[in-house]
């Protein structure tokens, strides 16, 4: 095969791979901040790609414009979802929060095949067979502009956390939990302030991905295991980890699905995640500096 | 357990023998109290006539309970006892049917013997996944998701593994049946209905001994607290990997069950993720870390899942979704409002408390 195929192929999976890589931006920052394992992380991106779908098949609106709307539903959900739920579990066991959150990816995941049936939904937009091309590298409109957005979110998530007080205050949670208390921060409201974050990522990371994916009910699960796999191999709680993790599984996904068959591309993510976890269980860029 | 074996070989009179095992039932259930060997042994003699009692779509039902049973029975000896959360056990289900199923539909080779080749299978897949995990300290939840990760990981593979049909689907032949095969595991409901019946009897036995043994108690000292139990000289990464094969083992022969059941295999439906949700709802619903939690929890859970199907039916509903969506309102309910289990609670009701573990 000629080298620029590879090439070609490199570059989408590198664009995929920012998507994928803001989707674990967000598990990353809830479990950095509520060490709460979002189980139901996938499944609140595919309730952002359904929405994407749905205002599109019915409004005609475009996933780009749509994306700060269903980012900012996706918050809603995620704090109201923190504030009502999951902060009465902060101090239980771990595996009785995990518990709660596969119940809650049980029911969106169920909920959604009821509603919308179990067929693939799509979006196509005027740009969808659009394509660039620079020398031999021919690169997707779709997949370009979902890798640009992924790359402005997760510019302004590292500016808030680093720059913006509240952003501040959420890392001194993270740090010193006590420590938060004693200064007098409200932590259940910053933790759900967290959730929602997270959530709002996953929602526009799930707005980029109807660009380049089909939709259907059970990709929820997938996703989150992804989003795992990405979050383990990055480093659990580093932000840029996360960023790093999904290029890395996004290159690897393309070129595995270019020499061997895509449906089974899955399965070098796992093998990833197996590698990284005998090698460097912490993770490629360490652990715990969000 | 029978670990008190006197050295010299005992002449095997039919005497001797039932004394032994007199002796090893004593030791297994010498201390339970009255009232609950009462109320157990009434369970099971209603199980065992059952088939007379009840109309066919009934007994499918209390087959996919008994099932229930025996697979939460299984997945509880590695969470409940040992405190090691799986939420990949379809991974030793999936490789027990299809190994089984092969043997049988391609050499005709019996699901017994089968399933002694799928013994060490399903050991080496729980050993594999239990040294990566607990050799790297690899916990909690993050294990959980290691072993999500290998059983989609034999998912993906058997969806493309031409030898059992890949995604197509694995059938094993089937027939009109003249009388019952039990070698075979070829015959009617009722025979499946006894086959699982004793399984799962079986296994809650043997539970029972598994946590009166040394091992049961350094895997309850090690679910409490590892670092206290390593201190102790409890050498917790043995252990571990003792529960999770021989939960995988236990949890293999019901994949194997499943196969002759149903007569299909596909990757999809016997690897998938819901499939070992379906299994840890029972003993979470039930109470984990109980002997009769996870029985209790496939009785409620798949009873009221049935009754729920009927309805909508009978409303001249379709809805593909409405049982797993059933099944999370009651995990979130559990959860949240009943985080030990129904059966603690009810065990107190009916005054038959299990040893606090």
């Amino acid at each position: 095969m000629p080298i620029d195929v590879y090439l070609n192929v490199t570059v989408a999976g590198i664009l995929t791979g920012l998507v994928y890589g803001l989707m674990a931006l967000g598990l990353s920052v809830i479990f950095g901040v509520v060490r709460v394992v979002n189980f139901a992380h996938g499944e609140m991106m595919s309730i952002a790609m359904y929405l994407t779908v749905l205002l599109f098949s019915s409004l005609n609106l475009d996933p780009l414009v749509m994306l700060v709307p269903i980012a900012a539903v996706l918050f809603v959900f995620g704090y109201a979802l923190q504030a009502g739920l999951i902060n009465p579990f902060i101090s239980r066991p771990e595996h009785s929060q995990f518990l709660l959150l596969v119940a809650l990816a049980l029911i969106i995941v169920n909920t959604l095949l009821i509603v919308f049936g179990p067929d693939a939904r799509t979006v196509q937009t005027a740009y969808t067979f659009d394509s660039f091309q620079v020398g031999a590298l021919i690169v997707d409109a779709t997949k370009l502009y979902a890798g640009a957005a992924a790359i402005v979110v997760a510019a302004l998530l590292f500016a808030f956390f680093r720059f913006a007080p509240l952003g501040k205050a959420i890392r001194a949670c993270a740090d010193n939990y006590t420590g938060a208390l004693v200064v007098g921060l409200d932590v259940k409201r910053l933790y759900a302030l967290t959730f929602g974050i997270g959530a709002a990522c996953v929602g526009a990371a799930g707005v980029m991905m109807t660009l380049i994916v089909d939709v259907t009910p059970i990709i929820g699960p997938t996703y989150t295991l992804l989003a795992f796999v990405i979050v383990i191999t990055g480093g659990l709680g580093s932000m840029a980890g996360a960023l790093l993790g999904g290029l890395l599984i996004g290159v690897t996904e393309a070129l595995a699905g270019l020499l061997f068959t895509p449906s089974a591309k899955s399965m070098f993510a796992f093998a990833i995640l197996v590698l990284v976890l005998l090698f460097r269980p912490q993770g490629i860029l360490g652990r715990r500096s969000i | 357990m029978a670990a008190k074996t006197p050295i010299e070989t005992p002449t095997k009179t039919p005497a001797h023998l039932a004394d032994r095992f007199a002796r090893l039932a004593a030791s297994v259930f010498g201390d339970v109290a009255p009232r609950a060997m009462i109320l157990l042994g009434t369970l099971l003699a209603l199980l065992l006539v059952a088939p007379w009692l009840i109309n066919d779509y009934l007994l499918t039902v209390l087959i996919v309970v008994l099932y229930f049973a025996f697979t939460g029975q299984a997945w509880n000896i590695m969470m409940g006892f040992a405190g090691q959360l799986s939420l990949g056990h379809a991974i030793y289900a999936g490789l027990g049917g299809y190994i089984a199923a092969v043997l049988f539909a391609r050499f005709g080779i019996a699901p017994w013997l089968g399933f002694l080749a799928v013994i060490p299978v399903a050991a080496a897949c729980g050993a594999t996944i239990g040294f990566l995990a607990f050799r790297f300290r690899v916990a909690g939840v993050y294990f959980a998701i290691l072993t999500i990760a290998f059983a989609e990981f034999a998912r993906i593979g058997f969806d493309h593994l031409d030898y059992v049909n890949a995604s197509a689907g694995l059938f094993l032949p089937v027939a009109q049946y003249a009388h019952n095969d039990l070698w075979h595991l070829r015959g009617n409901p009722t025979m499946f209905y006894y086959v699982i019946l004793a399984a799962a009897a079986l296994v809650f036995v043997l539970c029972r001994a598994l946590l009166k043994s040394r091992v049961g108690y350094c895997w309850l000292a090690i679910r409490e607290d590892e670092q206290a139990a390593r201190a102790v000289g409890i050498d917790s990464f043995r252990y571990k990997m003792a529960a999770v094969m021989i939960s995988a083992v236990i949890t293999s022969f019901a994949g194997v069950f499943y196969a002759f059941f149903y007569n299909n295999l596909f990757p999809e439906q016997v690897f998938n993720i819901s499939r070992s949700i379906e299994m840890i709802l029972g003993p979470i619903i039930g109470g984990i870390g109980t002997l009769f939690g996870p029985i209790l929890g496939a009785f409620v859970l798949t009873g009221l899942a049935e009754a729920l199907n009927t309805t909508l039916v009978a409303l001249g509903f379709d809805l593909p979704g409405a049982k797993q969506v059933f099944y999370g309102v009651c995990l979130l309910l559990v959860v949240v409002a009943l985080p030990d289990g129904v059966w603690p609670w009810l065990a107190r009701l009916i005054g038959v408390e299990e040893a606090r573990r």
